[in-house]
């Protein structure tokens, strides 16, 4: 198992590395725009950037960036957008990851055990009306594109009905009462594609483990219906559903551009687009980074978690 | 000697058998043929639609939907109307223009009026297509003419009397007012209440009625010199009006933008519009909904399906190669894709683009979604492949001295092709929703001015999904039946070519 997972993660840094590094010469090909701001004379922002070896040979600015970075933690500053002009490009995403991981966390609080119940409920129901109804259902939610449910939860909730406001409120205070309600549209409109996957998931696993032998056998023991499933097969069904709840709650740190566009989250997602818009290469590069860390994270926990909870999984042993 | 048995039942093939079970599966009958009309919406939508993409037009923007059927049969629904309350003086504005031209912007002149303490407020359905009334415009003397020409042949008016320009209201100095080609009645100062009784910041105007309760216009009367040949004139018209007032670069007229439109785009354009009717209304730049619907579900469905079956291809083959030799050719190109699967397409389509600049859009967008779209495919092929290629009929044939190409095709590769082909038709919904999101982002630019996508439009009507929530319902709809379909059609092929898949997800 141990040999495994090393491996597993030598492995993911080795994409890490080689994605990050052809990203980094692909980024610095392009012509590096400066807009000089207000008030600020073309030349200066120009020596500004020769100054920081930005117009040295692309090899030279690549050692000087991974020493940067590895030595100092220094992603490199704001350059073309007017509000984090001269900024570090690791500070101002420090600021923006907030909302969006708080967006996504309780989005999935809110989805993981509503999901779990409803694909629990309709495979104990199955081929009962109660199951189709929740079939139909989960298929409509997994089909209809996050923004469309955002448009509705937006024009519904938010509008017709007036209980919550149309775009999340500005400002750090992120524990406040305001501040939470007005996330609440960006979570509800995220949660329900999830819902509907976890309630399709878990109804798949636990139809699969009630048909099994051996829970026939504990039927035979006279064990009672709801011993059977919470004891038996709940369990068993649990073990593939775990990981990718795990998966889940990493993959969230990287959100959803679409519902920070609609609901104006000043999270990650926005930062991400303006960078690409005002091209902006620095931030664009750490972004990057970050997307594709999260990406090969989520992947290795997965893995690895597997063998941690269903011990029939030896994936060390091959 | 024995005799042979006959076989009197038809041998079943694979796809005969998939067809028959899929057959069953009544949903994913239902979603083929919601597949089929929206594709043929796709291509004949644009087709027969009389505007374009790159049609728009200033004044009928934010129209509603209208239906002609629903016209036609006086239903108030999908009639271009909204349903409104307004008081007095917006009222009669409204009212005064179908008692001068004829087109009813209050719909069918139907009204119910409330009497409250503080004045009157007046329910009715106003047709957006009749509200702009008229338009003061600025022609030059052959444009002019050609109007009354027009005008002779069709006989329809589109040129009213001029207001004379001394009447024409000014409240405060505010330059709309004076504009307002629509004031064309006497009318008094009053101040002005709102539908709840407030009172209103600026003063308005009521009308001044005559003793029989008409209004009472402030047409310009006759000077000779308004160049004015046509035999249209407005009814009972006794003492002449002027129609035009001469200006620096012609004349200025008074037209029922209606009947201009008409005139404009039967008579000078010929573009094969008689008549603005947008059955999925118009966006906020004035064009027209359906037909930039149709050509984004035209382009999306371009896009999804040749990314789908190059993928397919190229992923199919990687794949068999990966499957069928292993080894370390196999390691060697898993590490390849498992790389390539590691990149987040936001970054792959997002340098694409700022490597290809804005000109090629669609080209780069294709190139992202070949970039990370094959390596699913190919790991799949890969996997049935590595299933197969050990099994006793392929290690026969290989035996009999079958070559490597002639096994992988004709014995390991149709075992293959239950996978293949679900897994192209469920990339499809998933291409589109990604192109459709991209575009909404405004991370590519698909809309060029002859093509526009999904995405785009969603985005540009994103701003209005309070006050003209019907620009964001339909390409919602359509996006919606899209992926809703597809997904339970792909459900339906998977479970008609891999029975024992079924249930699992």
């Amino acid at each position: 198992m141990f040999r495994y997972i090393v491996k597993r993660i030598a492995l993911a840094f080795l994409s890490f590395f080689i994605i990050m590094t052809t990203c980094f010469f692909l980024v610095k090909m392009l012509p590096l725009v400066v807009n000089a701001t207000l008030g600020q004379d073309a030349e200066i922002a120009e020596a500004q950037i020769v100054a920081r070896g930005y117009r040295d040979p692309i090899l030279v600015q690549y050692v000087a960036y991974i020493r940067r970075i590895l030595f100092e933690w220094d992603w490199g500053v704001g350059v073309n957008m007017p509000e984090y002009v001269g900024q570090g490009v690791w500070g101002v995403f420090i600021e923006k990851l907030p909302p969006t991981v708080l967006i996504n966390v309780y989005s999935t609080l809110f989805a993981v055990p509503i999901g779990i119940l409803l694909g629990i409920y309709s495979a104990l129901k199955k081929n009962g009306w109660q199951d189709h109804l929740v079939s139909t259902l989960v298929m409509v939610f997994v089909s209809v594109p996050s923004y469309v449910t955002a448009f509705l939860v937006q024009y519904i909730l938010c509008f017709k009905l007036g209980w919550l406001p149309l775009t999340m409120g500005a400002g750090t205070e992120y524990f406040t009462w305001t501040t939470f309600r007005s996330m609440l549209p960006a979570v509800f409109s995220l949660s329900f594609g999830s819902i509907a996957g976890y309630a399709r998931f878990t109804r798949a696993e636990l139809t699969e483990v009630l048909t099994s032998d051996y829970l026939e056998l504990a039927k035979a023991k006279g064990l009672t219906k709801s011993q059977c499933v919470v004891r038996h097969a709940l369990r068993n069904a649990m073990t593939p559903i775990i990981p990718s709840i795990i998966a889940e709650f990493i993959a969230v740190m990287s959100g959803s551009l679409i519902i920070e566009k609609i609901f104006s989250v000043p999270g990650v997602g926005r930062l991400y687009l303006t960078a690409i818009t005002s091209l902006d290469y620095d931030f664009f590069m750490m972004l990057s980074a970050f997307y594709t860390f999260i990406g090969l994270l989520a992947g290795i926990v997965v893995d690895i978690s597997y063998g941690f909870i269903d011990p029939r999984i030896r994936v060390g042993k091959r | 000697m024995q005799e042979i048995p006959v076989f009197t039942a038809r041998p079943i093939g694979y796809f005969k058998d998939a067809w028959r079970r899929f057959k069953r599966n009544k949903a994913s009958v239902v979603a083929s043929l919601i597949i089929g009309f929206l594709i043929a919406f796709s291509l004949f939508a644009p087709m027969f639609s009389p505007y374009t993409v790159s049609y728009q037009d200033d004044y009928y923007k934010f129209r509603y939907p209208r239906n002609k059927l629903f016209l036609s049969l006086g239903l108030d629904f999908w009639d271009g109307c909204a349903e409104k309350t307004l008081p007095e003086h917006t009222f009669y504005y409204y009212l005064s223009m179908g008692k001068e031209t004829g087109r009813y912007a209050i719909k069918g002149e139907k009204y119910e009026k409330f009497d409250k303490e503080k004045g009157s407020y007046y329910q009715f359905r106003l047709d957006s297509y009749e509200e702009i009334g008229c338009v003061f415009l600025s022609l030059t003397n052959g444009e002019y003419e050609r109007i009354q020409r027009y005008q002779d042949e069709t006989g329809r008016q589109v040129l009213y009397p001029t207001t004379s320009p001394n009447l024409r209201p000014t409240i405060d100095g505010n330059p709309k007012l004076t504009l307002d080609a629509n004031y064309w009645y006497q009318y008094k100062v009053v101040s002005g209440r709102d539908e709840n009784g407030l009172p209103l910041k600026q003063k308005v105007l009521i009308p001044v009625f005559d003793d029989d309760g008409n209004f009472q216009n402030i047409y310009a009367s006759y000077s000779g010199g308004d160049g004015y040949f046509s035999r249209m004139r407005v009814e009972g018209e006794t003492p002449l009006y002027d129609y035009s007032i001469p200006n620096q670069t012609g004349v200025e007229v008074r037209v029922n933008y209606h009947e201009y439109y008409r005139f404009y785009h039967s008579y000078v354009l010929k573009d094969g519009i008689d008549e603005p009717n947008f059955l999925f209304g118009t966006t906020q730049a004035g064009k027209d909904v359906f037909t930039c619907l149709g050509s984004g579900a035209r382009l999306s469905f371009f896009l999804a399906f040749t990314v789908s079956f190059v993928n397919l291809l190229v992923g199919g083959i990687y794949g068999a190669i990966e499957g069928y030799y292993g080894g370390n050719a196999d390691l060697i190109m898993e590490r390849v894709s498992d790389i390539l699967s590691a990149v987040p397409f936001m970054i792959v389509i997002t340098l694409l683009k700022m490597h290809m600049g804005d000109g090629s859009q669609l080209l780069a967008l294709f190139i992202a979604f070949f970039l990370t779209g094959w390596i699913s495919m190919a790991k799949r092929v890969r996997m049935q492949f590595y299933r197969f290629k050990n099994r006793e009929y392929v290690l026969a044939s290989r035996t009999l001295g079958a070559k490597d190409g002639r096994i992988m095709l004709k014995h390991v590769f149709p075992n293959a092709i239950g996978t293949i082909i679900t897994g192209s038709v469920l990339s499809i919904p998933a291409t589109i929703f990604s192109e459709s999101s991209l575009s909404y982002l405004g991370i590519v630019n698909l809309n060029t001015g002859s093509v526009t996508s999904i995405g785009t439009l969603l985005a540009n009507a994103q701003p209005y999904l309070t006050t003209y929530p019907y620009m964001i319902l339909f390409p919602a709809l359509f996006i919606c039946l899209l992926m809703l379909s597809f997904n339970l059609f792909g459900n339906g092929l998977r479970d008609a070519f891999n029975p024992s898949l079924k249930g699992i997800e």
